[in-house]
Parts: structure tokens; sequence; C-alpha cells
């Protein structure tokens, strides 16, 4: 049964190994000329002012949620789709009453300027 | 001892393992991530469990959107780091309470108490999506709409919480 | 799907489908003709509450293979719960203009969390209990933060948000192990995987355990209660009201459901666990209660006491008999405590003229003189809240007692006589400071608010002089919970 994992695992395993052969090779051929400026923070080149961790906006907070809520929708969409045909009819209408409330939602959020970045 | 077996012990020590860390750490960016290693290795045991759906939920929803959130939150709040050393003395209670936990863990199974417990059909049921849609939009389909309702509330609570009136300008 | 499944949660939905007409209306009203909306949502239901009654006389009829049920003891909680939220609209119309928190999701949200009490009482599985906890759980999260930026706000829906997710943990926990012992979410497949001996009970008790933990957080029973003075302070009092009777009834709901229909085989050892519960927070909320000169945070006390004779119910259940009459007492007793904690906070917002300041018991001092139609029915608000004639609360407390007394529990009654003694002191200090002391209280009139507190008070007293059509039908609704 775990067999049918091994494409995946291998797969993984292989990306994980590349990243991991080009940080070494890179740190192993690579010129080293150490300098304190190096070290800082990026930021656009100008000397950083303040520490690199600020307290940002809540918006930011808003779209993560407005995330999680829509991916748990698409996330019932799943097995919907696989069983698509066994369900027929019966399974379109359910979705559709499903989304009702998730349209109401949208339509909600929209109205109130929530997909609005001020 | 099994694939299986060897499998679920390695992880099983790294979800343990990276629980702790998540606790233990004095960075909030860094409890973040030990649990993306917690929730992953957690999607694992469900595949384990011949549960794909659940693992790929887990992954898509808690390893992805979740820990955003959570990455969110902690850039929020700017309390990256907490100050100073490991406080133990704050550990007491929470560890003597684990550690009863645990004991009492052992102890059922010492007792064998768990040997009738249900675990649900094994093998097809859960393994097969489709199996699980038809269980979802038939004998599940009330829950099923009621979440739907529930992702309304939450997304109006967002809103709410997080965008101010406007003020008179509106139509 | 069939009509029968429709049916049977009709009220539901209408609710649900009017809550999100609200919330699109309100998107496209003008504000100035945002009171509309409270109109509009005490038509929704009054509406749902005609439904309800038009189906009390229908029979038993399980929807949706079994997730939900319409019984007797459904059809109560349902016009309970809608009265809840009729008087939780009456209550709030005028105050949240003052407050300045009139935004239009509120009337939205209030429904949402009544649909989900409804569902609460209807639910037949614990998928559905969970679902039901979260569906007016999270309205009232949001509802308790409603009057952000004003700091106590915010920490009343943090709070309330943070201990009810960590109750909500307790009460997944609880149905995966019960899910675990029985092989079914299904209430009724619980009852029989018990009675065929094939459930494992010891796994059966620890998830019964889990569910009473994260019920009991919503009921706010010591030990479960540190939320609740600070919640019910911090939120606005319109909001503290409807969270006062509806999410406690709601608990109440699912703890009598759950636990009066599921789990009658484990009542040899859960029976004393609730009776050392009952008898803790009636001992705990009366004896704090007393120390309080906050009126919110009092009541507040009041309510954790209020929940302990509540809890008194699931004391006798070892005794078949003393079961039925438990449970009815215990539904008689939620209609008698919705209506006197209505009535109270409904006078709390009276008085509240200035928001940012906290009103405290010595605020009361000559509201006799100064108006003194709301001193009786807060007077009559006290004396049902302590057990005094001539009140539903005095009535309710009888059969509560008696059927505590036939369950062979002699000490949690007298416990329970005992503190209604202390609660007197500081439930009719209210008394005897609006009656025997001079002051100069500031009082809103609202013709609303007045209305919903006048209706209470009538009720509670004309119904305790002839209660027994009502305990016959709360003795109905239980019938076939066994």
């Amino acid at each position: 049964m775990l067999l049918e994992y091994a494409a995946i695992a291998t797969m993984i395993l292989v990306t994980a190994l590349v990243a991991v052969i080009a940080v070494v090779l890179g740190s192993l051929f690579g010129p080293k000329r150490p300098h304190a400026r190096k070290l800082l923070p990026y930021e656009s080149g100008m000397t950083p002012i303040g520490p690199g961790t600020r307290r940002v906006p809540v918006r930011f907070y808003l779209i993560a949620v407005l995330f999680i809520l829509f991916d748990i929708e698409i996330i019932f969409f799943l097995p919907w789709a696989i069983a698509f045909r066994e369900l027929g009819w019966y399974g379109f209408w359910a979705m559709v009453v499903f989304n009702i409330p998730i349209l109401i939602g949208f339509i909600y959020e929209w109205k109130k300027g929530g997909l609005e970045w001020e | 001892m099994s694939l299986e077996l060897i499998l679920f012990f390695v992880l099983a020590i790294i979800a343990i393992a990276t629980a702790l860390g998540m606790l233990l750490s004095r960075s909030a960016v860094y409890s973040a991530l030990y649990l993306v290693v917690n929730f992953v290795s957690v999607a694992i045991f469900y595949l384990l469990l011949d549960a794909p759906f659940i693992a790929l939920s887990q992954i898509a929803v808690y390893a992805g959107a979740i820990m955003v959130l959570f990455l969110f939150v902690i850039m929020l709040i700017g309390l990256e780091t907490l100050g100073g050393e490991l406080n133990w003395r704050q550990l007491v209670w929470p560890l003597a309470m684990g550690i009863l936990l645990l004991v009492q863990g052992v102890f059922l199974v010492i007792q064998r108490v768990g040997r009738d417990v249900y675990i649900g059909q094994t093998g097809t049921q859960l393994s097969d999506p489709s199996l699980m849609a038809r269980v979802l939009f038939t004998d599940y389909l009330l829950p099923f709409q009621v979440t739907a309702v529930l992702l309304l509330v939450a997304m109006i609570g967002a809103i709410v919480l997080s965008k101010r009136e406007k003020s008179n300008q509106e139509a | 799907m069939t009509i029968t499944d429709f049916s049977v949660i009709l009220p539901v939905t209408l609710l649900t489908a009017w809550a999100s007409i609200l919330l699109l209306a309100e998107l496209f009203l003008p504000r100035a003709q945002r009171p509309f909306l409270a109109l509009l949502a005490a038509l929704g239901l009054a509406l749902t509450l005609g439904i309800s009654l038009a189906q009390s006389a229908q029979e038993f009829a399980p929807g949706f293979g079994g997730m939900v049920v319409r019984d007797g003891f459904s059809n109560f909680l349902n016009v309970l719960f809608l009265l809840t939220g009729l008087f939780g609209v009456a209550l709030s119309y005028r105050y949240n203009q003052r407050a300045q928190i009139e935004r239009g999701e509120y009337y939205p949200l209030l429904l949402f969390s009544v649909a989900g009490m409804m569902l609460m009482g209807q639910a037949a599985d614990l998928i559905v209990v969970f679902l039901a906890l979260e569906l007016l759980s999270f309205p009232l999260y949001i509802l308790s933060a409603f009057a952000y930026p004003r700091p106590q706000s915010e920490e009343a829906g943090l709070k309330y948000f943070l201990l009810g997710a960590f109750a909500s943990g307790f009460v997944v926990y609880g149905i995966a192990l019960t899910f675990g012992a029985s092989g079914s979410t299904d209430l009724a497949r619980i009852v029989a995987s018990v009675a065929a001996g094939s459930a494992n009970l010891p796994l059966l008790t620890a998830g019964a355990g889990l569910l009473l933990v994260g019920f009991g957080f919503k009921v706010a029973a010591v030990p479960f209660h540190m939320w609740t003075p600070d919640v019910y302070q911090g939120a606005p009092t319109s909001v503290t009201a409807f969270m006062a009777a509806g999410a406690k009834t709601a608990g109440f709901a699912a703890l009598l459901r759950v636990f009066g229909a599921a789990f009658p085989a484990l009542a040899a050892d859960l029976s004393p666990l609730m009776a050392i519960l009952a008898a803790v927070t009636m001992l705990f909320g009366n004896l704090i209660a007393v120390a309080q000169t906050d009126m919110k945070r009092m009541l507040a006390y009041s309510s954790i006491a209020q929940a302990g004779y509540l809890l008194m119910a699931f004391a006798p259940f070892e005794i078949e008999a003393a079961r039925t009459m438990a449970v009815a007492g215990a539904l008689f007793y939620l209609l008698a405590y919705t209506l006197a904690s209505f009535g109270s906070w409904g006078v709390v917002i009276a008085l509240e003229k200035d928001l940012d300041r906290h009103l405290s018991i010595g605020d009361f001092a000559g509201l006799a003189r100064r108006s003194p139609w709301l001193a009786a029915a807060m007077t009559v608000f006290m004396l049902s809240l302590t057990g005094l004639p001539p009140t539903l609360g005095l009535v309710g407390k009888i059969y509560l007692f008696r059927a505590v007394i036939e369950g062979g529990m002699v000490w949690l009654a007298v416990i329970g006589a005992l503190t209604s003694v202390v609660s007197a002191f500081y439930y009719l200090r209210i008394v005897v400071n609006m009656f025997m002391r001079e002051g100069e209280p500031a009082v809103e009139r609202e013709w609303w608010l007045e209305f919903a507190i006048g209706a209470a008070a009538v009720v509670t007293v004309v119904v305790s002089l002839w209660p027994f059509p009502l305990f016959e039908w709360a003795e109905w609704a239980v019938m076939k919970l066994f």
C-alpha cells in the first residue's frame, strides 16, 4: 500500500537532495569575502533603520483569514469532483446549496471593501 | 519489523520532537516552523492510516493556509522573540499534568481497555475519496451544509472585527 | 432527502436564510434605514416562532438519517430560543444606537446564533451537536467584541473566544472517544451499543467526562466559569443579556440531550460527579456574588449560581422515576431563568446611561420613586432568581428540589436551599436599595425595552400562579427522551 506513494516520496527526496547539493557546492567552491555589511538585513542597499521585524497592518491578517475560509471551501470540492458522475444532479444541487452561504459571504465582503487594499 | 512500523516510529519521534520544539522555542517564528514539520508528519500518519484525502487536507489547510495565518499573526503582534531564558518553574504544572496523562495512557494500554475500540471500517472506505464523497453527500449532508453557514459567520467576523465602518460617505 | 427531512429542519433553515437575506439587505440599505433591520430581524424570529408552534402538534420525526430530530424536547427549546432572540432584539434596539455599535451585522449574527441554538436542541448526532455549538458560539464571540475599540469589549471577545475554542477542543476529543467506544456518533446508536454490551464503557465514560467539561464551559459551571465575569462585564450589555440566557440554555440543551438520552448507562459513574459539580457551582457562585458591588459582575456570578441549580437536574439520574421529573424541572427552570435573566439585564440597560461608567449596586438607590414600574419589575426578577413567591423561579426550584429528593440526594437539596438563602442576601439588597434608599438614578425611557421588561415580569408572576399546564408541557417534552 505504501509503495503507491513511493513515487511521491522519491520526488520529495530528490528535490531536497538537489537543494542540499546546490547549497553545499556553492559553499565549497564559491568565493568567500566576508564583510560585516553583508550580514545586515537587505533594505534596498540602504543601511537598515531599526529592527527588521516590525508590526504589520491588520489587513494582512484579513487576507489570510479569507484565504483560509475559501481554502476550506475548496477542500470540500475535491471529493465532490472525484465522485461527480456517481453523485449526478443530486450532488450538483447539494453543492449549489453549499455554495449559497459562501457566495453571500463573498458578496458581503466585496461590498464591505474586504477585498480592497486601502 | 515491517516498513510501516519503522516509518511510524521515525515519524512519531519527529512529531513529538517538533511539538516539544514548538512549545519550548523562544522565537515565535521557530515555533511556527516546528509546527509545519509537525503538521507534515501528522499528514504522513494519515497516509499510514490509509486516509489520503485527510492527509491532503492536512497539508493544504493546516500546513498551508493556517501556517500563513500564524505567521501573519506573529508579524501582526510584533512579538517575535520572548526575552530571557525559559522559566522552568512555569512549566512544573503543565509538565506534571502531561506526565499524569501519559501515565494514564500507559495504564490504559496495559489494562488493555482499548482492546475493543472501534476504529472505523478499515481499508476501503477512507482510502477512496469517491466513497467518502458519497458518505459526505448522503449521511452527512446536513453537517456539510451547516459547515457552509459556519464559514459565512467566520467571514462576517473577520470583516466586522478588522474593518471599521466607513464613516458617513456610504451609499 | 425527503419532505420529512425538510420539515424537521424547516425552522432552522428559515432562520438561517432570513439572517443571510438580512445581511444582504444591510449592504444595500442606506444608513438611515438601519433601524428597519431590527424590525426585520424580529419579524423573522416571529415567523419562525409561528412555524415552530404550528409544528409542535406533530409527532416525533427523525431527519437526515437520524442526524436531527423533531420531538417535544426540541419544540419546547425552539420556542424558548426564539423568545430569547426576540428579547435580544428588543433589548438591543435602542441600546446599540446609544452605544454607537449599530452596525448592520448585529442582527444577522444574532439570528445565526439563535439558529445554532435551535440546531442544538434538535441535534441527535454528536457531529451536529458540535457544529451547532460552533454555530451558536461564533456569533457570540464576534458580538462580545462588537464595541471595539473599547478595550473591555475587546478583552471580553478575546477571552470568550480563546476559552470557548479551548472548550470546543474538549468537546471534539470527547466525541472522538465516544466514537471509539461505541462505533457511532449517533446518540440512538450509542445507546443501542451500550444496551447490547458492545461498547467500551471506560472509554465511553472518559468521552462523556470530556463532553461534560466542554459543555461545562458553555453553561459556566464551576470550575469552568473563569471567563464569565469578565466577558459578561466587558461585552455590550445587550449582547450579555442575550448570551446569559441563550448560550446557557443551549449548553443545557446539549447536556440534557446527550447525558439524558445517551448515557443513562453511565449514570452510576456520572451522577455523583454531577451532584458535586452542582453543589460546588451553587456554593461558589452565590458566595462570590455576595461580595460584588458592580452590577454586571454580580449578575454574572448569579448566572453561574443559577447554572448550579440547573445542574442539580443531572444528579438523580440513577433513579428512573426521578429522571423524567428532573429533566422536566430543568426545562421549566430554564424558562423561568430566561425570563428573569433578560428582565434584570433589561433593567441594567435602562439604567446604564453613561456607558463608560460601570453600573454599581448603589446606582439602584431611589429607583422606586423615580420609576416605580421599573422597580416593581426588577423586584419580580430578583424574587424569581432567589426563588421566592409569587414567581416562576420558586415553582422551578420546587420541581428541581423535589426531583433531587426523590432521587435520594437530600444533601444536595439542602445545599440548594441554603445557597438560595445566601443568594437572597445579594438579590434583595438591590430591592432594598430601590425602595429604601434615596438617590437620583438616571433612567432611559425606551418603549421596546420597557415592553420586554414588562412582558417578562408579567409572565413570571402570572404563570407562577397556575404553572401546571407549563409543567405538563415540559413533562410531555421529555417523555420521548428516554
